[in-house]
């Protein structure tokens, strides 16, 4: 079963999609080209099902945040057993209301990748059975691998701000010499009557 | 209003209705036999369960966002923690990452010793998985003869870098320190002796009758469906696929070693009900696998070349901008995949550790359903899911 390279593949899919497949990136870096989000899953369908490609592992499904481009990038990872080769696609959505068609019904496996990418970057998707947080609790408000997360006030009044542990222990000194009382007055005679120095202990 | 609306589950946004009859219970987060902190939001008739829902996050440490702020080095002690029972792999697998982007070549010394940490630490990593499998399922004394010998393995880990559980030993370029001198009659003599030790298993637990029984065909998963949900590693090779990226896709110093790759055969037997993808095959191609890493490293401490064990790396790591790399590697719990992308800088732009434990959690609800609850104990450890791996 031969395993075809990144261009093979990019040709098989350019052929068949047309302007949905972009420019396969340059080959300095992974190769990896975008998908068009309208066409994701009859691209995902044809990766699968194609008996040259047969893409039967999901291996990969994240994402990136890209505030100055407008975009989150949704990377998908495939591989097969069969021809044991790999794939590297991009989907760009929309970072003002993020929305993709889910691959659930294609490989399980995006069920829980999807879950994580909504729960950290709030990517929806459609289709998808059971979309809800996975690592963070339900509860939470925000996506915070996006750039621009701040965590606005804690959870549940748990502060997640406190002092710097450095400059509580610098100061440290100075606020225990504050409350401490002033030490006594010397007295010069009690002083000049103390024994000669002490012999050093042990050895 | 009926019996049926009275008690319901809110699992996140999800809502559940229990029928009637049914109890609601929470197995964890802190429970003995979760293999970490995982809470499963059980839906149970009597024993027998109709659901069980799992809840993760308790372990959620952020690492793919601390990932942003540190340099490329000082990521890699996190990488650490994102599996601790098998950091090595974890390690590994960011270093030829970044390597890739680099374009570094580590120098074959490097990869020996890489080869040798990993595979020290992949029985490591196994010991625990089936001694806590064991003792899940009952039986307590296979627990503290792992944990024995993995004390022997942690010993010579700390011999090698200096540390017994998160060991920040692979670095980008190569590995942080040398082997001691005398080292590898060290582990020769304790490769000899575990060889015996796991004889001593098969007598022990493997072919206990309660064992067998306990997990013979229980949760039997077909090559299609391991698959389907993206289950990789001892998991994967138990359905009967024969895939190991050591031998499949030979990264490090992997090429040079003869080994076999344990797939799954049903080796409980026929008399047990055993079928190929159940519980006992998972166990069992753990075990067999511990076998093969004895051979690895016997083959890696012959043939270990001399040399540096630290390319040159520049001093601060910058890769290209807008360039990314993915690297894969067979860890002690699957494909571990790390994906990351540089923007030019200092610190990256994203690093993603994709573990084989997080895709293990998807196919545990749809296994559950008619099991018992203490089946669902044996179908967690035999999985051999981890709770760091999940949350990272």
């Amino acid at each position: 079963m031969p395993a075809l390279t990144a261009e093979q593949i990019h040709q098989r899919l350019a052929a068949r999609f047309g302007e949905a497949i972009g420019a396969l990136s340059p080959p300095k870096k992974d190769p990896f080209f975008t998908i068009a989000p309208e066409k994701l899953l009859e691209v995902a369908r044809f990766l699968k099902s194609d008996p040259e490609l047969s893409f039967d592992f999901l291996q990969d499904l994240t994402a990136t945040d890209h505030p100055k481009d407008g975009v989150i990038k949704v990377v998908y990872h495939f591989y097969s057993y069969q021809h044991r080769h790999l794939l590297a696609a991009k989907v760009h959505a929309d970072r003002k209301s993020p929305e993709l068609d889910s691959l659930e019904p294609l490989w399980k496996a995006a069920n829980w990748m999807e879950r994580e990418v909504y729960d950290l970057y709030g990517v929806t998707f459609r289709g998808h059975p059971d979309l809800r947080r996975v690592l963070l609790p339900d509860d939470w408000v925000g996506h915070p691998l996006r750039k621009d997360y701040s965590e606005a006030g804690g959870y549940h009044e748990i502060s997640n701000v406190r002092d710097n542990p450095l400059d509580l222990y610098l100061n440290l000194d100075r606020m225990v010499k504050a409350q401490q009382p002033p030490p006594p007055a010397p007295q010069p005679a009690a002083a000049a009557a103390k024994p000669a120095a002490e012999p050093p202990k042990g050895a | 209003m009926s019996l049926d609306q009275l008690t319901i589950t809110r699992v996140g946004d999800r809502v559940e209705h229990a029928d009637q009859g049914e109890m609601v219970l929470n197995m964890g987060p802190q429970h003995p036999s979760t293999h970490g902190v995982i809470n499963f939001v059980v839906h149970a008739d009597g024993e027998v369960m109709k659901r069980a829902i799992p809840q993760v996050g308790y372990l959620h440490r952020a690492i793919e966002k601390i990932g942003e702020i540190v340099t490329y080095n000082g990521f890699m002690p996190y990488t650490d923690r994102v599996d601790y029972l098998a950091a090595m792999f974890a390690n590994e697998g960011y270093a030829i990452a970044v390597e890739k982007l680099m374009g570094l070549q580590v120098p074959p010394r490097a990869q020996y010793l890489r080869a040798i940490s990993c595979e020290l630490n992949r029985i490591a990593s196994h010991l625990v998985s089936i001694g806590t499998m064991a003792m899940d399922i009952g039986a307590v004394t296979p627990f503290p003869y792992a944990l024995r010998e993995r004390e022997s393995i942690n010993d010579l880990i700390e011999a090698l870098c200096g540390a017994r559980l998160t060991y920040n030993y692979h670095r980008i370029g190569g590995v942080a320190f040398d082997m001691p001198d005398d080292w590898i009659p060290l582990c020769r003599k304790w490769l000899d002796h575990f060889d015996k030790t796991l004889d001593e298993w098969d007598r022990l637990i493997s072919r206990n009758e309660i064992f067998v029984q306990r997990l013979a065909g229980l949760a039997v998963v077909p090559a299609a469906m391991a698959i389907d949900y993206g289950l990789v590693g001892p998991n994967l090779r138990a359905s009967g696929v024969d895939f190991d990226l050591r031998r499949d896709h030979p990264y490090g110093a992997y090429a040079d070693f003869k080994f076999e790759v344990p797939i799954g055969k049903g080796y409980a037997g026929a008399r047990a009900g055993g079928k190929v993808g159940d519980s006992y095959d998972r166990f069992y191609c753990r075990v067999l696998e511990c076998r093969e890493s004895v051979r690895i490293t016997r083959q890696a401490c012959d043939k270990l070349p001399g040399g540096e064990f630290m390319a040159k790396v520049p001093k601060k790591i910058r890769p290209e901008a807008w360039s990314e790399a993915q690297s894969r590697i067979e860890a002690a719990r699957g494909e571990m995949a790390y994906y990351v992308v540089s923007d030019g800088g200092e610190r990256p732009y994203r690093v993603r550790a994709r573990t084989g434990s997080y895709l293990a959690m998807g196919i545990i609800e749809d296994l559950s359903r008619g099991l018992m609850i203490a089946d669902l104990v044996a179908l967690i450890a035999s999985l051999d899911v981890v709770a760091p791996e999940i949350d990272r």
